[in-house]
């Protein structure tokens, strides 16, 4: 039975199998209940931690197989430039009010995560892990790696924002007035990254299509400016 | 074999991004360099966007699989995270609404106002929708 299992675990297909097969329950799930927070990635992850755990798995025998996945992070990343290039349109249409915009909300990110960092007393290691919150993960995970942050921290962070921005977009839209389909998309996308433009791609074309654009966009300005902030905590 | 081809120009992408992130001594990640290298390859069309589409749609329809062995490795680091849990959720939430606020008003604020300014047929629609919408009231 022992030799079963670590035959099992040492075989690089058992990662990669079970990252697959739950990922499939977790579609499964959120199309029969159609729960936001009934989300496929997060399902998935909750499940294999379970798995892993009640069978006493470590996360490198998980890891060993699971890792040939994330090496498609990179191609995948390189690969949002193609939606950004259809959406390119919508930039030539509204230039002002789309970095004029997106710069304001990827500012306002960082300059309360640097007071409300301040006022937790979060180190520097755990500051830098939440700068890059609000954008998506393939982007924000190499931020974090390359500021020496916690890498797990920033992804909590970025799971707490999509699903909240997702479920949140329309009440705050409301609340603040934002009527415009182009600020509606771009205000969800560059708060919310992948997981809030699920929401603004029910809401509209327009809106889905601003909010993808403001993923790429947000996460390229936060690069640019992220710097400056890991200087001042 | 179209399929192969256009992974191959991907991956190619990727393989000099990597490169530059080892030259270039800026804290940017590969993938970052690769997304703008792909940009500028599509708008100059060195890179037919027919070339490449296929491949990349599909690479952003399985991204979130992508994200599953990272994620998993929240298992690792339980304890730390727990002490964190208050902060890291207060911050979350509360930016999250201020971000989506401050750029929604300000973008809308700045197409109104462009409306206003140029008083083309956009804005002049708007302020008729305006007025029929007030005589309504």
């Amino acid at each position: 039975m022992e030799t079963i299992r670590e035959a099992l675990t040492q075989s690089v297909f058992f990662g990669m199998v079970i990252s697959l097969l739950c990922y499939q329950i977790g579609l499964a799930v959120q199309k029969k209940t159609k729960w936001t927070i009934a989300n496929p990635l997060l399902l998935s992850v909750v499940i294999i931690i379970g798995i892993l755990m009640v069978l006493d798995i470590d996360y490198d025998a998980y890891y060993n197989g699971a890792k040939y996945i994330q090496y498609f992070l990179t191609p995948a990343t390189v690969s949002l430039a193609v939606p950004l290039y259809r959406q390119l349109q919508y930039i030539r249409k509204y230039p002002a009010a789309v970095f004029g915009g997106i710069a304001s909300g990827v500012l306002m990110a960082m300059g309360s995560i640097f007071l409300m960092g301040l006022a937790f007393g979060l180190t520097h290691e755990q500051y830098v892990s939440l700068l890059p919150k609000s954008i998506t993960t393939a982007i924000g995970i190499g931020i974090t790696e390359k500021m020496g942050g916690m890498v797990n921290v920033t992804i909590i962070a970025i799971c707490i924002t999509g699903v909240l921005g997702n479920i949140a977009a329309e009440s705050v839209c409301r609340l603040f007035r934002i009527q415009e389909p182009v600020a509606k998309g771009l205000a969800i996308g560059t708060a919310s990254h992948a997981l809030g433009t699920t929401k603004a791609m029910e809401m509209g074309e327009v809106e889905g299509a601003m909010s993808s654009l403001s993923i790429v966009v947000a996460g390229i300005l936060t690069v640019i400016t992220v710097s400056v902030f890991a200087e001042f905590i | 074999m179209k399929f192969i081809k256009q992974l191959a120009i991907i991956f190619c992408i990727s393989l000099i991004a990597e490169l530059m992130e080892y030259l270039i001594p800026l804290p940017v990640a590969a993938s970052v360099y690769g997304l703008v290298l792909m940009l500028v390859g599509l708008m100059t069309r060195l890179i037919p966007l027919e070339k490449v589409e296929g491949a990349a749609d599909f690479l952003i329809e399985i991204m979130p699989i992508l994200f599953i062995p990272p994620t998993v490795s929240i298992m690792t680091s339980f304890e730390v995270l727990k002490q964190l849990l208050i902060p890291i959720t207060v911050i979350s939430v509360v930016s999250t609404v201020l971000v989506m606020a401050v750029t929604g008003r300000v973008s809308q604020g700045i197409m109104r106002k462009s409306h206003k300014k140029s008083g083309g047929s956009q804005g002049q629609r708007k302020k008729n929708y305006r007025k029929s919408g007030g005589s309504q009231r």
